[in-house]
C-alpha cells in the first residue's frame, strides 16, 4: 500500500487550485462589488455553461444522440422538473443503441 | 425570504441528484481503472478522488500521468480544467452569503457541475434552502469515492458507460435544465455564442477549455445583448 511522496505531492497541489477555483469566485464577489454589466454577466453563466457543457458532445453525436436531444428538449420544455426529460432521452439512446441504430 | 440551511434542503438535494448517481459510480470506477494504469496505488487514487473530487481533470491527470510524474504539469491543467469553478461558486453567491463562511466553504468543496447546474435552477425557481447544494454535492461526493474504490478491487471489470447510454445522462441533465431558463429567442444568443466557442475550442485545444471559453464568450454576450437592449429602450 504505497504512498508516494511526490504522488501525494501532486495530488495536494491539484485539490488546493481545484479548491481556490471552488471558493475563490464566492469570495471574490464577497469582496469586490461587482456592477450591472458583471451582474448580468453572472446571470448569463449558468445557461452559457449548461450550452458550453453539451455541445462539443452533441456535435460529436450522431442522429440517435440527436433525437435524444430533440425528446430531451422537448418534455424539459413543457415538464416541471428535468428527470423526466432526462430519462425520456437517456432510454431513446440506450434503445436505440440495443437495436443498434448507434 | 430569508435563506436557509436545514436537513431538509440537503435532503432534497441528495434526492434530485439520484438519478446521477449510477454514471457517477461508473465513472468513478472508470477512473479507478485508468488509475491502475497510470501506476497510482489504491490510496493513492482514493485521495485523487476524495481531495480533488473533480472527473474531467482527473482523467486528464492520467492521460499526462508519466513516470517521473510531470508535476506542475499536471497542477496547471487541473486548474485550467476546473477555472469554470470560479463563475460557478460566484453565482451561487445568493445562496451562499447568508449561510456562514464555515458551511459556504463546505459546500463549495463539493461542488460539482451536476450539483451545481441542478442547484441553480432551484435557487432561480426561488427555492432558499441552501443546503440542496451541499446534499447534492456529498452524495455524488460519496459515490465518486466509492466508484474509485470499486474501479480498483474489480480487477479491471468496469461496465462500460455507453452500454446503458449513461454517458448520455450528464448531457440530458444539463439539455434539461438548460430548457428551464428559456425566456424566448433572445436566449439563443449567449447559448448559441457558448455553443459555437465551446466547438471550436474542443477542435484546437485540451480539455477545460471549450466549457470555460464557451462560458464566458456566451455570458458576455448574453450581458452585452442585455445592454444595448435597455440603451435603445424608448
Amino acid at each position: 500500500m504505497r504512498l508516494d511522496p511526490t504522488i501525494v505531492l501532486t495530488i495536494l497541489g491539484m485539490a488546493l487550485v481545484t479548491y481556490a477555483a471552488r471558493a475563490g469566485g464566492f469570495l471574490i464577489v464577497q469582496w469586490l462589488p461587482i456592477g450591472p454589466f458583471a451582474r448580468r454577466f453572472l446571470d448569463h453563466i449558468p445557461g452559457a455553461t449548461f450550452a458550453a457543457l453539451i455541445a462539443p458532445a452533441v456535435f460529436a453525436g450522431g442522429p440517435l444522440e440527436w433525437t435524444g436531444v430533440v425528446i430531451t428538449a422537448a418534455i424539459a420544455r413543457y415538464a416541471g422538473n428535468p428527470l423526466p426529460a432526462m430519462l425520456a432521452g437517456v432510454a431513446v439512446v440506450a434503445i436505440g443503441r440495443q437495436l443498434g441504430a448507434g | 425570504m430569508p435563506v436557509t440551511f436545514s436537513r431538509q434542503g440537503a435532503v432534497r438535494g441528495a434526492l434530485d441528484v439520484l438519478p446521477l448517481t449510477v454514471a457517477a459510480l461508473l465513472f468513478g470506477m472508470a477512473f479507478g481503472l485508468l488509475s491502475a494504469e497510470a501506476g497510482l496505488s489504491v490510496i493513492e487514487a482514493t485521495l485523487m478522488s476524495a481531495l480533488v473530487f473533480a472527473g474531467a481533470s482527473q482523467f486528464a491527470a492520467m492521460q499526462i500521468w508519466a513516470e517521473p510524474v510531470p508535476v506542475v504539469t499536471v497542477i496547471l491543467t487541473t486548474f485550467a480544467i476546473n477555472a469554470r469553478h470560479l463563475v460557478m461558486g460566484a453565482v451561487l453567491a445568493p445562496w451562499l452569503r447568508p449561510i456562514g463562511r464555515l458551511r459556504a466553504l463546505g459546500s463549495l468543496f463539493l461542488m460539482v457541475d451536476e450539483s451545481w447546474g441542478l442547484s441553480v435552477a432551484k435557487m432561480k425557481s426561488g427555492a432558499t434552502d441552501a443546503a440542496y447544494l451541499a446534499g447534492s454535492g456529498a452524495t455524488l461526493y460519496m459515490v465518486w469515492a466509492t466508484g474509485t474504490i470499486a474501479g480498483r478491487l474489480s480487477g479491471g471489470l468496469v461496465p462500460d458507460p455507453a452500454a446503458f447510454a449513461l454517458d448520455f445522462l450528464p448531457l440530458a441533465l444539463f439539455l434539461a435544465l438548460l430548457m428551464t431558463f428559456w425566456r424566448g429567442p433572445g436566449s439563443l444568443v449567449p447559448w448559441l455564442t457558448s455553443a459555437a466557442v465551446a466547438f471550436a475550442a474542443d477542435a484546437a485545444a485540451g480539455p477545460g477549455w471549450p466549457v470555460l471559453l464557451g462560458a464566458i464568450a456566451g455570458a458576455l454576450a448574453g450581458a452585452v445583448t442585455d445592454s444595448r437592449r435597455e440603451y435603445t429602450r424608448p
